[in-house]
Parts: structure tokens; sequence; C-alpha cells
């Protein structure tokens, strides 16, 4: 499951053009808006059916607020999201409704996210009886136990309410759901953060064997390069609410060329301790959302920075084929100092 | 890397569970919940007290017997007589339909009209600022003394009693209800149901309210038992309930004047208070953990 499907349609399942979602910041009660937290500052991607995108970066770089607003969570402060050709991000919520069936979430804590007074029966049967998917009862209960059986559960499991089962066993409920509609996309917030390093990589495997089964397109947020290796087609590094580089998986893996994806790689810990590695140590935390650097926002850590960065903001750009960074250095214009590689 | 060897490792999932047990009833349930067991047995009887009152004593409550005064408590007289030589017993069973009325609709309406307006200050971010200011208002007030001015506004009746205590309780219950709200709306399984279609009205009524209900429910125990108290306390101050009805507060405001000579005059009102808002509290305590389905063990 590492290669692209060959069959990917014409258009994609998903396109996000230009996301942006600023949150204000109120500081107390009647007075205004105090500024902005700049959460999402512009991101464009695309998924095609069937295809795994994962989005990656460190903790609070945005990316869960991207799959949070595509899903219609949160409302997108500007920007559009499409579904299929359509669009999503304007719709009101009775319209959105018919089309929430397509896209479901899986979420990261899989204890919050079953709601502990359901047998999960209802849990499941939830999605398919607000699309009207199911117009028996014996439609439902089949429905049903071929979802347990998807994701591996016993069928009787159903009967059972969320706390008897493990954490594991619980994201195999999550998942299940987020099937439950016949859904084209499903987008996975961390959805295997919180689990055991086996319960994992069953979860992960089982997200890869459903994608081959069922065809489904994954958007995969995650902190954990390993873990999107082994599961993705492409990847997308954020870092403070932008996308610095989006390639292939393999191209991004062994040619990245934003210098916030090369800090990121080295950081992937590499189970030979032999190996030799120059690992690059970024200086200094992360800037606030609330002011991001001017120009480019990864040049205050960054290693190569120079004049440029600090005033323009460099764009995405095709850099090799299918592979796009934004970065001056990479810029054929304006090459400043030949790069020490 | 590294999650290829993980995966390769991983073993076969599916784990297997334990078939599912069938046990005994009732001393199952005593042992599982004693408290609610304890409460609820001793709050049956105080029920059933107040239900039957006419056959658990012959005497009218208020018949005078100004020859038998004062009289200490014997087999005659199980807890003696007051100083207009009312039967105390008779006088106490009768005083429980008071307390346990006044408990009950004060806890059931408190519980619904909270219920409601927490409600709509969690979802309606509009009303909330209002709302909760007028219930800070409220709550700066000491509910007695809230419950207190309430009476003095209006006639002594049981009716009245309850209305004015309800007021006084329904802030707590409000901003109770609003916090759990609150902090519900955010849980990832409630997000999951709006990605997943769910109306807004069905949400409220499958994934909101069945869980407000465990911790409402404690709360309206508690509320029930401080209305009792607060009942008695407006009687025995004669803020409450008219002295012509026999409630808890009533004899032991109209014991106290004797309390050297006759002491059971108050004492033994106040131990069927004491127990009855026991009983209370162990119920709510039990109901607490036995409605938490996370809690609830199977042993």
């Amino acid at each position: 499951m590492t290669q692209a499907p060959a069959r990917a349609a014409a258009r994609p399942l998903l396109e996000v053009n230009d996301l942006k979602k600023h949150f204000p910041i109120r500081s107390g009660f009647l007075s205004g808006i105090s500024g902005y937290v700049y959460a999402v500052d512009g991101v464009s991607f695309s998924i095609n059916r069937g295809e795994t995108l994962s989005l990656v970066g460190e903790s609070g770089c945005g990316k869960s607020t991207v799959g949070r607003t595509v899903l219609r969570l949160i409302e997108p402060t500007a920007g559009q999201v499409l579904l299929d050709g359509e669009r999503i991000d304007d719709l009101p919520a009775r319209r959105l409704r018919p089309l929430r069936r397509r896209m479901q979430v899986v979420f990261q804590d899989p204890f919050s996210s079953l709601n502990p007074r359901l047998k999960v029966r209802d849990i499941l049967a939830e999605p398919i009886t607000n699309f009207g998917l199911a117009t028996s009862k014996g439609e439902l209960d089949d429905r049903l136990a071929d979802l347990m059986d998807k994701v591996r559960l016993p069928r009787d499991a159903m009967n059972r309410f969320p706390h008897e089962f493990s954490g594991g066993q619980r994201q195999r409920i999550g998942i299940a759901r987020a099937l439950a509609p016949g859904s084209d996309l499903i987008i996975c917030d961390e959805a295997v953060s919180a689990l055991d390093v086996s319960v994992k990589a069953q979860i992960v495997n089982l997200l890869s064997d459903l994608q081959d089964e069922l065809g489904v397109s994954l958007l995969f947020i995650s902190h954990d390069l390993a873990i999107v290796e082994h599961i993705t087609h492409r990847v997308a590094v954020m870092y403070l609410g932008k996308i610095v580089e989006i390639a292939d998986k393999k191209t991004l893996f062994a040619t990245p060329k934003h210098p916030y994806t090369e800090a990121l790689l080295s950081a992937v810990p590499v189970p030979d301790p032999t190996t030799k590695r120059n690992r690059i140590i970024l200086k200094g935390d992360v800037p606030s959302p609330i002011r991001p650097p001017s120009g480019c926002r990864f040049h205050t850590r960054c290693p190569h920075a120079f004049d440029r960065c600090k005033v323009e903001e460099p764009t995405l750009k095709v850099v090799a084929p299918g592979q796009f960074a934004a970065c001056h250095l990479h810029d054929p214009a304006a090459q400043p100092v030949a790069r020490a590689a | 890397m590294s999650a290829d060897t993980a995966v390769a490792a991983a073993p076969a999932q599916v784990e297997i569970f334990a078939p599912e047990k069938r046990r005994g009833r009732i001393r199952t349930f005593i042992r599982r919940h004693p408290a609610i067991a304890l409460g609820g047995a001793l709050l049956f009887l105080m029920v059933l007290a107040a239900v039957f009152a006419p056959l658990l004593s012959s005497i009218d409550p208020q018949a005078l017997a100004p020859a038998r005064r004062v009289r200490h408590p014997s087999a005659e007289y199980w807890f003696g007589t007051d100083m207009l030589g009312r039967d105390v017993y008779t006088r106490v069973i009768y005083g429980t339909r008071v307390s346990l009325i006044v408990g009950f609709a004060v806890a059931i309406l408190a519980s619904l009209l909270g219920l409601i307006i927490g409600l709509i200050s969690g979802f309606i971010r509009v009303l909330d600022g209002v709302i909760m200011r007028v219930m800070d208002g409220l709550m700066s007030i000491p509910p007695i003394l809230l419950a207190i001015a309430l009476m003095a506004a209006t006639r002594g009746s049981v009716q009245n009693v309850i209305i004015a205590i309800t007021i006084a309780e329904i802030p707590r219950v409000s901003r109770l209800v609003r916090s759990v709200v609150l902090s519900l709306r955010e849980q990832p399984y409630v997000e999951a149901a709006i990605a997943a279609g769910t109306t807004t009205p069905r949400i409220i009524v499958r994934h909101i309210l069945p869980n407000t209900l465990a911790p409402l429910t404690v709360q309206a125990t508690y509320i029930c038992a401080s209305a009792m108290i607060t009942e008695a306390i407006l009687s025995f101050i004669g803020a409450g309930t008219p002295p012509i009805i026999p409630s808890w507060g009533n004899i032991m405001a109209e014991g106290r004047a004797l309390w050297q000579v006759a002491p059971y005059i108050v004492f033994f009102p106040a131990l069927f208070l004491s127990l009855t808002v026991l009983s209370v509290n162990l119920l709510g305590d039990g109901l607490r953990d036995a409605l938490d389905p996370r809690l609830a063990k199977r042993i």
C-alpha cells in the first residue's frame, strides 16, 4: 500500500484553497477583540480518491485546526473547501448535513471520542440512521455486523458499552463509526498518537487495509513521521499555520527541500544506534501564532536564513517533479550563496 | 524506518471477551450499592409513614387534651405529649408528609427549571451572559435569607414554601447544568456526532442530556435534603408552614420553650429530620456512583 493508486480520478476528492482560520482573542467581558491567533493562514492542498495525505508538523502548527475546519466543526475565516468539486465552506448547516456523510473523523483520544452512555450498536447506528441509509431493522443489523467485521471486532461486542473496551478496540469502534455512512474521506486527527506502539501498528495496518478494500481517502494528521512514512502517499509539512513543503512520500523522505522538513526528518528516531546522522537541532521555540514573524515564518529558526527571508514571504513553488516547497533557497531567481549541503 | 519493524512484529488482534455474566438479584445489588440500599430503604419507610399516617396513629394530630399536657414518652404516648396535650408521635408522623412533599417538590421543580435554564445558557451563547449574571445575583443572597424574604412577601402556606425554596435553589442547579453542558459540547464524541450529521436537538437529547442526568440527580438529592432543612428552619422561625399544619419545624418551635422539662418534643422531630436527610444524601451518593457506567464495576 505504498504506491499511489493508478485509478485516481481527474478531479480530486477534496480540494482546499487558501484556507484560513484566525481565532479572535477577547481580553475580557465586554471588551473588543484584541488580536487574532493565526492558527491556519493560507493552506492549500488536495486529496485524490483512495489517496492518503499526511499533515505533519509540531504541536500548535495548526494541523488539527485544518482538519476541523475542513469538517466544518469550526467555521473557516477565509478560503475554500471543495468536496468533489462542490464548495462546502459556505454552505448553510441544512445543506451541509447531507454532505457530511462523505467525510468523517477519527479523533485522537479513544476514551472521550465515544459517548460512555451509548452501546456500541447505538454509536455505530447513529450516522446510518441520520442519513437514512437503512430502511429496515434487518438492513441496519446487516450494516452494523459488516462494520464490526471490517474493523476486526467480534459482532457480539456491539451490545457492550465503550468502557468495556481497551484503547485499541475503542479506536476500532471510532473507525467503524467513521466508515458507517460509507464515507469517501476520513480525517484521522492524531488517530494513533494515544495508543501503545504495538496497538498503533495494528490500527495503522487496519487503516491501510480499509483503504485498499474500500478506496477511502485519508487525511492523516500526525506528528509521528515514522508512522506517516508507513501509511501515506503524500506528505504536507506545516509550520505555524502554513504548508512549507508538500511532496510524494518517497521524494520528501529522500530529498527534503525545506530546511524545516530536513530538521523534522533528522529528528526521527532510527532503530540502529550505530547509524551516523546529521541531527539538525533547531534553536528556540516555535514563535507565537498571535504575532507570526515577518517574511518567511521559519526565518527565526532557520539555519540558512538570509536577508530576503525576513522581509518577503516565500510561496509554494515546484522544486522537483511532484514536490513543492516554500523557501527562497529554492527560488532560482535569487540564490544568495551556494548552500552547504 | 522503525514503523515497518513495529508493524511486522505486531501480533494478530481481536482480544477475546469474557462471556457476559448474569447474577442474582437483590443481594448483589445491596452488596454493590450499599448506600442506595440503606438510603432507599430508610426513605421508603418515611414515605410509607407519610402515606399511611392515619393508619399508624388513631389520634388526631390536632386533638387538644389539656388534662394530659407534657406527658413523658410512655407505652401510651410513645413520644410523649406537648404543652397542649397533643400526641407528639402522631404529629411527627404527620409531619413526615410536609417534609417529604416540600423536599420532593423542590427537588423536582428546581432540577427541571435549572435544567432548562442551564441548557439555554449553555447552548444559546447570546443569553448566557444575561442569565448567568441574574443567577450570580440570586446566589449572592444566602438561600435561607432569600427564602425568608420571599415568605415575608407572601402568605404562609406549603405551596409558597415550595416556591420560595425552589427559587432559592435554582441558581445552583442552572450553574451546574451549564458547566456540564459547556464541557460536554467540547467532547470529541459530540463533535463526531456533528460530523455524522446529527441535528442539534438530537445531540442534546442523545449526547448532552443523558450525561447531564447523573450530576443532576445527585444535585437533586442534595437539594431535596437542603429543602427539608430549609422548610424546618422556616417553620421553626414562624416564616414557613402555618402553625396549624404539623410540620417538624413547627413541632420543634412549639417544643422550644419546654426544652428543659420536655426535651423529647424537640428531639423526636429532629431525629426524624436527620434520618430523612441522611437517607436522601445516602441515596444521592449511591446514585452518583451507580449512574456512572465507568464506575459500575461488574464484580
